[in-house]
C-alpha cells in the first residue's frame, strides 16, 4: 500500500515535469523527475522499443520506475484508422487481459505520446478500477501513443502504436477561445453509468456488486500553455468516489487532454459515484452520477 | 496565412520535407518519395461525354489525391470539365486528356465543392475559367489553406505548384448553353454548404457531385446529414438516365440505386452514432462497431465510419449525455 502510494507520487511528480513542455527535449540529465526519483531506471536498463520511437529511453527512463518492462500484447492501445482531428484523437486502453487468471491486479496507466510537446496526458491510479481507460488526446505530430501499464508486482507492461498525424495539435487554440465562449460554460459536466457486465454490450441497469461503466466528460479548454497569449489552464485531477467516501479511481491529468475532456472507466458498482475535478486556477468541479 | 508564407511553406516542403527531415524520424514512410505521373483514363459514358474514374481508396501517396470522379463533357467552344482533380499535375493531366477526347482544351471548369480531392486541380487552369457556387467559394476562401496544407503533407511531390486558385462565385442554378451544349446546373447542399450537380441534357446524365457516393463510404468533414437528405430527394426527383457520382462507379440502374445506398448509410451513420452515445461508448469504440453487411461491398467503410465519428460524435455527446 505504502508502495503504491509512493508510485503514484513519483508518477505525478515525473508528470508535473513533463508537462513543462521544454524539459521533454533537454534530456533527461536536465529532468529533474529523472534526477530526483531513486526509483528512476538507468537507461541501459531500458528495452529496445519495437515501435523504434526516438523518445522512448528517455521516457522510459523517467517515467519507469523500477521493475521488469515487458512490451505486452496484453496492453491493449486501440487507435482510429487515421487522426481525423488532431485536437480530439480518441484513444481506448485495455489491459484488462493482465488480470485474467489471478494474475496481479493493475495499480497504474500512464497514458504517453511520445512526440508530443506534452507527452504524459494522463496518469491513472485504478484503486478499485479495472484496467480501462478511453479518452481523447491531442496530438502535435505523428507519434507512439502508448499505455504504460504497472502490475502490483512492479512490472510494467507497454503497449502501444504509432499514429499518423498532421501537426499543431497541442500549438492551435481550442475552439471555445476561438469562439470566445469557453467561461460560459466552464466546468459543465455531462455524464453517466452503465452495466459493464457484459463488455461491449451495455444495455440495462448496472447490477449491484457488478462492475459499471462510467462516463464523465466536462467543458474545459485545456489550454496547453502553448498558443501565444493563452497561458497553460487545464483540468489536472480527477477522483471518484464512492457513496461512503472511498476512493474507486483517481487521475493527474495534463493539457495533452482535448478540449471538453471526456473519459470513460469501469469502476465497481456499488451506487452513486461522486466526482471531482480540479484545475490549474484551483477551480474544483464536483457532483454525482447515479447508477 | 500570407501568401509569402504559404509560399515558403511549399518551398520548404519540396525542397526539404523527405529530404532533411527524415533521418531524424524512423520509418521508410518518411523516406524521400518522388511522385509518379497522372494517368487519367477515360470512359466513354455517352456522346461526347467522358467519366474519369478516381481511386475509392482515402487519399494516399500512391494514388496521388486522385480518387475523385471527373467528368469531361465536349463542346464548339472547348471541353467542359467538371471538377478538375486534386492538383495542378492532375488538372494539367486531365486537361491533356480532355484536348485528346474532344479535339479541344478544357475552356470551362466547374468545382462541385470544396473538398481538396475535387478543388485543387484547379491550379492548372487560368483562374477566369474556373466557376462554382458562391458557397463553394466562400469555403475554399476561409479553409483553401488550410486543405491545401493537408494535401501537402500527404501527397508531397504530388502536390508541387499547386497554388490555391479560388473560382469565381459566378454558379446560378438553371439551365444554360455552351458551345453548343445544353446544360442544368442544380445549386444544392448538405455535403458541404455549396453542392452544385449538373445534368447534360443530351445524354440524360447527372453528375452528382460528392452528394451521392456508390459503393465507396461517404465522406462527411462538413456534412450537415438533414440538408443533405433533402439534396438527395432533389436529386431522385431529377429526371436522369445515368448518375456519375462523387465516388464510386456510375448508376445506370434507373432505379437510383446510388442516391439510395448514399441515403441508407447517412440514416445507419446517424441512428448507430447517437445509440452509441445512449449505450456509453467512447469516440474510439463508436469506431469499431460492427458495419452492418448490406455495405460490405462499400470501399474504405471503416475509414469514413472513423471519420464520421470524429466529425460527429462531441456534438451528439454534448446533447444526449445527462447533464450532471
Amino acid at each position: 500500500m505504502v508502495r503504491r502510494i509512493a508510485a503514484g507520487l513519483a508518477g505525478k511528480a515525473a508528470l508535473a515535469a513533463l508537462c513543462v513542455p521544454a524539459l521533454a527535449i533537454v534530456g533527461p540529465a536536465a529532468c529533474p523527475a529523472a534526477a530526483q526519483d531513486p526509483q528512476a531506471l538507468d537507461r541501459a536498463q531500458v528495452p529496445a522499443d519495437p515501435l523504434g520511437s526516438p523518445m522512448w529511453e528517455h521516457h522510459a527512463a523517467g517515467l519507469l520506475t523500477s521493475g521488469r518492462i515487458l512490451f505486452d500484447p496484453r496492453v491493449a492501445v486501440r487507435l482510429p484508422l487515421l487522426a481525423e482531428n488532431q485536437h480530439v484523437f480518441p484513444v481506448t486502453v485495455d489491459a484488462r487481459a493482465l488480470e485474467a487468471n489471478g494474475r496481479p491486479k493493475v495499480r497504474r496507466i500512464v497514458l504517453l505520446a511520445d512526440l508530443n510537446p506534452i507527452p504524459v496526458a494522463v496518469d491513472f491510479t485504478l484503486h478499485r478500477a479495472a484496467p480501462f481507460l478511453a479518452t481523447r488526446i491531442k496530438l502535435d505530430q505523428r507519434t507512439p501513443v502508448r499505455a504504460l501499464v504497472q502490475t502490483e508486482d512492479g512490472t510494467w507492461h507497454v503497449g502501444g502504436q504509432w499514429i499518423d498525424a498532421a501537426g499543431g495539435g497541442c500549438s492551435a487554440p481550442p475552439v471555445s477561445r476561438a469562439r470566445g465562449d469557453w467561461a460560459d460554460h466552464l466546468g459543465e459536466a455531462r455524464g453517466a453509468m452503465w452495466s459493464a457486465a457484459e463488455g461491449p454490450q451495455l444495455d440495462g441497469p448496472v447490477p449491484p456488486g457488478g462492475m459499471a461503466r462510467l462516463r464523465l466528460a466536462f467543458r474545459h479548454p485545456m489550454d496547453t500553455g502553448l498558443v501565444e497569449n493563452i497561458p497553460p489552464y487545464f483540468i489536472e485531477s480527477l477522483k471518484l468516489r464512492d457513496a461512503g467516501g472511498a476512493v474507486l479511481a483517481e487521475m493527474a491529468i495534463a493539457a495533452s487532454v482535448a478540449e471538453d475532456p471526456a473519459f470513460t472507466v469501469i469502476v465497481p458498482a456499488t451506487g452513486a459515484v461522486r466526482f471531482e475535478a480540479v484545475d490549474t486556477g484551483g477551480l474544483v468541479f464536483a457532483g454525482t452520477v447515479q447508477p | 496565412m500570407s501568401a509569402a508564407w504559404a509560399c515558403r511553406r511549399r518551398a520548404v516542403l519540396r525542397g526539404l520535407v523527405a529530404g532533411a527531415l527524415a533521418p531524424a524520424l524512423p520509418g521508410a514512410a518518411l523516406a524521400e518519395r518522388f511522385a509518379g505521373a497522372y494517368d487519367p483514363q477515360a470512359e466513354a459514358i455517352g456522346d461526347g461525354l467522358w467519366l474519369v474514374r478516381g481511386a475509392d481508396e482515402p487519399i494516399s501517396f500512391a494514388n496521388g489525391g486522385a480518387i475523385a470522379n471527373c467528368a469531361i463533357l465536349a463542346s464548339d467552344d472547348g471541353a467542359i470539365l467538371f471538377d478538375p482533380g486534386a492538383s495542378r499535375g492532375e488538372g494539367h493531366a486531365l486537361d491533356a486528356l480532355a484536348k485528346r477526347l474532344t479535339g479541344k482544351a478544357v475552356a470551362r471548369v466547374y468545382i462541385s465543392h470544396l473538398h481538396p480531392d475535387h478543388a485543387l486541380g484547379a491550379a492548372a487552369f487560368a483562374p477566369a475559367m474556373v466557376h462554382a457556387l458562391p458557397a463553394t467559394r466562400a469555403g475554399l476562401e476561409r479553409e483553401g489553406e488550410a486543405l491545401a496544407d493537408g494535401m501537402y503533407r500527404l501527397l508531397a511531390d504530388w502536390m508541387k505548384g499547386t497554388d490555391l486558385v479560388l473560382p469565381r462565385p459566378d454558379v446560378r442554378a438553371g439551365p444554360l448553353v455552351f458551345g453548343g451544349r445544353s446544360i442544368e446546373l442544380v445549386a444544392l447542399d448538405g455535403h458541404t454548404s455549396g453542392d452544385l450537380a449538373l445534368i447534360d441534357h443530351a445524354t440524360g446524365t447527372l453528375l452528382a457531385g460528392d452528394l451521392v457516393f456508390h459503393d465507396r463510404a461517404p465522406a462527411t468533414p462538413h456534412a450537415d446529414l438533414a440538408a443533405w437528405r433533402a439534396a438527395l430527394d432533389r436529386l431522385e426527383a431529377l429526371p436522369h438516365r445515368l448518375l456519375v457520382p462523387g465516388h464510386g462507379p456510375p448508376d445506370a440502374s434507373g432505379r437510383h440505386h446510388a442516391i439510395a445506398q448514399t441515403r441508407d448509410w447517412l440514416g445507419w451513420l446517424e441512428e448507430t452514432l447517437r445509440d452509441c452515445v445512449k449505450r456509453g461508448l467512447d469516440m474510439g469504440e463508436a469506431g469499431e462497431v460492427p458495419i452492418p453487411a448490406r455495405f460490405s461491398g462499400m470501399k474504405a467503410a471503416r475509414y469514413e465510419l472513423q471519420r464520421s465519428v470524429s466529425h460527429f460524435y462531441p456534438a451528439m455527446e454534448a446533447s444526449l449525455l445527462p447533464r450532471l
